[in-house]
């Protein structure tokens, strides 16, 4: 090839071009927040009902998840998603997309080694990562309290 | 705080949150899965130095949804717990706090698992 | 190193005798559709997995062939056949059922060019009389196996490509008619250091500069001899690196070039992003509308260049990077 990697890498970068963050910001900002408010709306109603608060937040989590694994079985989240981008992304909705479209798609190769294995093979980091933060806050906390 | 106002904040908020990751996807090469674990860790980082509180306290669901708030909740877990039983705690604590969302996520992908066909995703027009 | 230049086939007893397109409906919604023989509507044709759907939809290609020429399995010596599944499954069950000698081969989105070059070889050389060359590819089955699974709500950056669920199969045999496959260059691996998943089409486009470079310098010829210069699937960004490429030569190729990764779709109303990709793409459009034209003498000249990019997750995780390739055949109506 007559020509360098490196110059080939400054050609691709000027004819790839850029996602249109004129439209990809406003849409994260609106699906997301709606999420957000549903959240907000759960919570109320979950209160005015008589929970604890903290019960109140837990049944918040559990619908919206509830709510995100009926759109992925649908076929609804990923369609809201082609739009939503972070905004379908980043609240605990995408999240449980995360697992429950793994565990649909690979149903096909089994109960145990498709559906149950690959559950968490996209939110499985999520998990490793916050526990073993949340560990060693605990355990910096824990030594900070002794002195 | 009128009820109107607690709505337009949690909107606002949770929209601000979604609108970083969107900034980190457009501009940065960081996968989808590398944006959730680092809004998780966040949210313990932003949790533990007690920062995070006051937000969930002025946006409620606009602090609590996006995965940050998840964060968080792992980062109050573990406090508590060390506070009540100890350097066990640290090991306790957090998932206990979590234990509804993981729990639901697991059971109810289970559910779908089981009652849904992998999706088409034919392109329409 | 030296630069090798390899060689250029030259076939004087190879013709395509017939050739056939499987498509699913978003192909056919596309601005070729009504060309394809054969559309399944929910991409799927009863089977019960993608696995199992791309496999119909390579069996039902080579099945139109055969139909067409009027040929049962046992006449045909040997098949080509290649996908982008793991273990070239879509080909090895798909074709089982037929027990025609099989040669697998594996170019990613490259293949059916490859297969085209081989089965004319082949031919010419007469070791076999009747062979085909048919690839597959299949949206649902790729994403689950090089992306995410179907439900997921992912993020596709505007250089990512959708791959084309599409198979297509070419008989190929001495008819001493129309379509011509009278030359052919294998490309070179060329590695152009792209390592982003998403833009398959800068992975690519090294690889047709230089196969194409090639080809005109063996055969004497320039660009504008052609009608067209028909690339299998650089999409929007590959297509104008490829300008880009033969314009620091002084070569401007934009007129006399297609790319079927930009045909395939309409980018305007389809969400396709930069274009359509996989062995079925190049495939599917060769046999559904321009082996047509060439055949009626409506497109005298062409090059056609499949390109292919040669990932693995797994190096890609690893950190390595995507080398990319490219297969020249060209096919003349004289």
């Amino acid at each position: 090839m007559n020509i360098s990697n490196q110059e080939y890498g400054e050609l691709t970068k000027k004819r790839s071009p850029n996602s249109k963050m004129y439209k990809t910001l406003p849409k994260a900002f609106l699906i997301g927040g709606t999420i957000c408010t549903l959240g907000e709306g759960l919570l109320n109603l979950y209160a005015y009902l008589g929970l604890k608060e903290e019960h109140a937040a837990a049944l918040t989590s559990m619908s919206l998840i509830f709510l995100s694994a009926l759109l992925t079985g649908f076929e609804i989240y990923d369609r809201i998603a082609q739009h939503g981008g972070a905004g379908t992304l980043v609240p605990i909705t995408g999240f449980a997309n995360a697992v429950v479209s793994p565990a649909i798609d690979f149903k096909s190769e089994g109960y145990i080694l498709g559906l149950g294995a690959k559950m968490f093979v996209i939110a499985g980091p999520v998990i490793v990562y916050g526990v073993s933060a949340s560990v060693i806050y605990g355990i910096i906390y824990y030594i900070i309290g002794l002195f | 705080m009128d009820v109107f106002m607690e709505y337009v904040w949690a909107f606002v908020i949770g929209g601000l949150f979604c609108v970083v990751g969107q900034v980190l996807i457009d501009l940065t090469k960081l996968t989808p899965a590398r944006i959730l674990v680092s809004y998780v860790v966040a949210g313990v980082i932003l949790g533990a130095v007690g920062v995070y509180q006051p937000l969930i306290d002025f946006a409620g669901g606009g602090a609590t949804v996006p995965l940050t708030g998840f964060g968080s909740l792992l980062a109050k877990g573990v406090k508590e717990a060390v506070d009540k039983d100890g350097l066990i705690g640290a090991f306790t604590g957090g998932l206990t706090s979590a234990a509804a969302g993981i729990t639901a996520a697991v059971f109810f992908g289970l559910i779908a698992g089981l009652c849904f066909k992998s999706g088409s995703k034919i392109n329409e027009k | 190193m030296e630069y090798c230049a390899g060689k250029t086939f030259r076939y004087d007893h190879a013709s395509v005798q017939t050739y056939a397109s499987v498509v699913g409906k978003a192909e056919n919604e596309g601005p070729y559709g009504g060309g394809f023989d054969e559309v399944i509507d929910d991409n799927k044709g009863g089977a019960d997995t993608w696995e199992q759907a791309e496999s119909l939809f390579q069996k039902k290609a080579v099945g139109h062939v055969l139909q067409k020429a009027r040929l049962s399995p046992d006449k045909i010596d040997l098949i080509f056949a290649g996908d982008l599944l793991n273990q070239c499954v879509s080909s090895s069950y798909g074709l089982k059922d037929y027990y025609i000698p099989f040669l697998g081969i594996y170019g990613a989105c490259s293949t059916f060019a490859e297969g085209l070059l081989l089965a004319a070889a082949m031919v010419n050389a007469g070791y076999a009389d009747r062979a085909i060359a048919v690839t597959s590819s299949h949206f649902s089955s790729a994403e689950r196996q090089f992306r995410f699974p179907l439900n997921y709500g992912g993020i596709r950056p505007p250089t990512a490509q959708w791959t084309a669920t599409a198979s297509g199969a070419v008989l190929v045999s001495e008819t001493g008619k129309p379509p011509f496959i009278r030359a052919a260059t294998a490309g070179k691996i060329e590695d152009m250091g792209v390592n982003d998943q998403n833009n398959m089409g800068a992975a690519m486009a090294g690889a047709a500069y230089d196969t194409l470079k090639r080809h005109f310098t063996h055969m004497g010829s320039h660009p504008q001899d052609y009608d067209l210069i028909i690339t299998g699937d650089l999409g929007l960004v590959g297509s104008d690196l490829l300008h880009d490429l033969f314009a620091r030569d002084g070569i401007a190729i934009e007129s006399r070039h297609k790319d079927c990764g930009l045909m395939l779709f309409d980018r305007s109303t389809q969400d396709v992003h930069a274009g359509g990709s996989g062995c079925g793409c190049s495939a599917s459009m060769m046999c559904g509308h321009f082996l047509k034209r060439i055949e009626s003498g409506e497109l005298k000249r062409v090059l056609f260049c499949a390109t292919g990019a040669l990932m693995s997750t797994t190096v890609i995780q690893q950190g390595g990077t995507i080398p990319g390739i490219a297969h020249a055949v060209e096919l003349t109506s004289y």
